[in-house]
């Protein structure tokens, strides 16, 4: 059953067309992976489909009109962390997944015993429960990732949109971080959605990948499907092979002799 | 949600996310003693010659249950009374509304800098005290004084044409827009001050001395005008405190978690400039108060607004009632403004808490 639907969604800046009619649809526990070349308006599509920035077109959730949604009622079915969340000065890291909670109370509401206790078993999930008293600036990066995503877990929404997650990371933590999104996909049923630069990771962990080019969706369907050596070749204006190694797909650079 | 599934009810022990609880408490409890050993200064210590045991008789005498002889003459029971009372009233009020609304602007905006008069209060204030002056109506002839009334409406008339001039100008409604309104707009209400108060040189003494800001002519009925709007716009900005620790997420994260940012930010900008306005209606222009009280809380405790904000009040009243005690008591029997004291050893103040370390508290 389709959890998440999107129609027809478009985007325009001063007459430069953004996106352009875009449509897709998610499956209750997918992992989708938006994939494609820098300015393909994957962030853009990310936050549109997250209701927080203005387009035409569609969008739906459980079988409800997103724009017939209040603010809250969305957060409390979607969650979404860009790629470059605030680090608010002086913030714990407990006080900032604490703010997970925060479309589950009404407007003059204080957290309660039981946001407190959700919020404890979030940090101990991700290993931050040692360092909830320190504050976020003192974080490296791949602790301060854990953070981003606990918040959003901390939301405890059935869909999670995550913006180039890895980003900054290095090899270690961005296998690390996609094994926890993978695992807490599995444990909470969460179904995700993510945007990614690196191919070779997207293939490893999507159920299926949507790959974008020029504000349009290129291709579309299982990893194997979508990442044909010809057509990244084409939209990404660089030689690629797509090796199989150990039965996963491997997207790499290849370097042919006249171009070295 | 799954995740609540995981949660036991109530087992486990008491969460350890709630520590910040701890810390409020403390400063709390160190607010409370601040605001009452000012208070006790502020009553206790003056020009007038009154002996100290005999005022702290004088004060419990007044509790219920109590009666004791304090041997003060009607005199000196007035001045305790009529004059000191009032004016330490006054003084806690109009410091804990301006440290409050200066800790609600700097927590909309995002902006350490804001401060009370950021949206143009403090120049619409100032042109309607110079209407009033160099019209006649504020030498207290008559039975209405009208300096106090034109103060905020000035001020309130200032801070809503910044928020429609903001909020008219172009597409994106960004806090940056409504801070340039606020540049704009106090601008040109400075400059037609300016001009009224040169055209009419034989009140200039008057102006100066209300944009100074005083205390001095503190009463009961100045307390009873500005207590009101100081409890109505404390009350509106405490509820929104937890919301308002979202908002240091910036706009865009604090939509993503439900919040409407600038229904939120509009919501407190009117419940601060309102108080703000009553304030200086009474008090004039006393600087510094909104930016070093919420600043030093910061620094004790952290920069969380559901802490920040309560405290900013009871350290802004703390501050303002011993700042004019120093005014009254330095250059007895003279007065100097309150203005020029907040301003003369606050800097300091602040120098000196900036160089200690953070969470002292803590």
């Amino acid at each position: 059953m389709n959890l998440f639907v999107a129609n027809g969604l478009g985007v325009r800046i001063d007459d430069v067309s953004i996106l352009n009619d875009v449509s897709l649809s998610v499956k209750a526990g997918e992992w989708v992976s938006i994939v494609g070349p820098n300015g393909a308006g994957k962030t853009t599509l990310l936050s549109v489909m997250a209701g927080l920035r203005p387009a035409s077109g569609s969008l739906s959730i459980q079988g409800r009109n997103l724009s017939d949604l209040t603010p809250r009622e969305r957060a409390r079915l979607l969650a979404y962390v860009p790629q470059h969340p605030e680090i608010p000065p002086g913030m714990t890291v407990n006080s900032y997944v604490l703010l997970g909670r925060t479309p589950h109370l009404s407007f003059l509401a204080m957290e309660g015993s039981r946001d407190f206790r959700l919020v404890e078993q979030v940090l101990k999930q991700f290993d931050l429960s040692s360092m909830g008293q320190r504050t976020l600036e003192s974080l490296s990066g791949g602790e301060l990732q854990r953070c981003h995503l606990a918040r959003a877990i901390a939301q405890a929404t059935p869909l999670v949109f995550l913006d180039e997650p890895t980003t900054a990371l290095d090899l270690g933590h961005q296998q690390q971080a996609l094994n926890r999104i993978r695992l807490l996909r599995e444990e909470h049923k969460v179904t995700v959605v993510v945007t990614m630069h690196d191919l070779t990771l997207a293939s490893q962990y999507s159920d299926r990948i949507i790959l974008m080019s020029k504000g349009q969706i290129a291709a579309e369907g299982k990893p194997a499907e979508v990442l044909d050596p010809t057509r990244l070749s084409e939209l990404y204006g660089a030689q690629v092979k797509v090796l199989k190694v150990d039965g996963h797909l491997v997207v790499v650079p290849s370097v042919s002799k006249e171009n070295s | 949600m799954p995740v609540k599934e995981l949660v036991a009810e109530d087992a486990g022990p008491r969460p350890v996310v709630g520590v910040t609880e701890k810390l409020r408490v403390r400063g709390l409890v160190i607010g409370f003693v601040a605001v009452a050993l000012a208070t006790s200064a502020g009553l206790l210590i003056g020009p007038a010659d009154i002996d100290r045991t005999n005022a702290v008789k004088e004060l419990l005498d007044r509790l219920p249950f109590i009666s004791v002889e304090s041997g003060l003459t009607s005199i000196q029971k007035n001045i305790i009374w009529e004059v000191r009372l009032p004016r330490v009233a006054l003084g806690a009020l109009v410091g804990g509304t301006l440290a409050l609304s200066g800790a609600s602007y700097q927590a909309v905006f995002r902006n350490p800098l804001a401060d009370p008069y950021l949206l143009g209060a403090a120049a619409g204030a100032g042109l309607g005290a110079t209407v009033a002056i160099v019209t006649g109506s504020g030498d207290g002839v008559g039975t209405f004084d009208l300096v106090p009334l034109l103060a905020f409406v000035g001020a309130l008339a200032a801070v809503a044409l910044t928020y429609l001039l903001g909020y008219s100008s172009g597409t994106q409604r960004s806090p940056a827009a409504l801070l340039l309104a606020g540049v704009a707009v106090a601008s040109f209400l400075t400059a037609v001050q300016t001009f009224i108060q040169q055209q009419n040189v034989e009140t200039i003494r008057q102006v100066y001395t209300w944009i100074l800001g005083r205390l001095n002519t503190a009463s009961w009925d100045e307390v009873s005008l500005l207590a009101p709007y100081a409890f109505v716009s404390a009350m509106l900005i405490l509820v929104c405190r937890r919301i308002l620790d979202v908002m240091r997420l910036g706009d865009f994260e604090a939509s993503s978690l439900g919040i409407r940012p600038q229904l939120v930010r509009l919501v407190v900008i009117c419940a601060a400039s309102l108080g703000t306005a009553a304030a200086v209606s009474v008090s004039g222009l006393i600087a510094f108060v909104g930016i070093i009280v919420p600043h030093t809380v910061r620094l004790l405790v952290g920069a969380s607004n559901r802490i920040v904000l309560p405290l900013s009040i009871l350290f802004g009243a703390a501050f303002l009632v011993f700042v004019d005690l120093l005014g009254r008591t330095l250059a007895s029997p003279a007065e100097i403004p309150i203005g020029v004291i907040t301003a003369f050893c606050g800097a300091p103040f602040f120098v000196t808490v900036l160089r200690s370390s953070k969470r002292t508290l803590g």
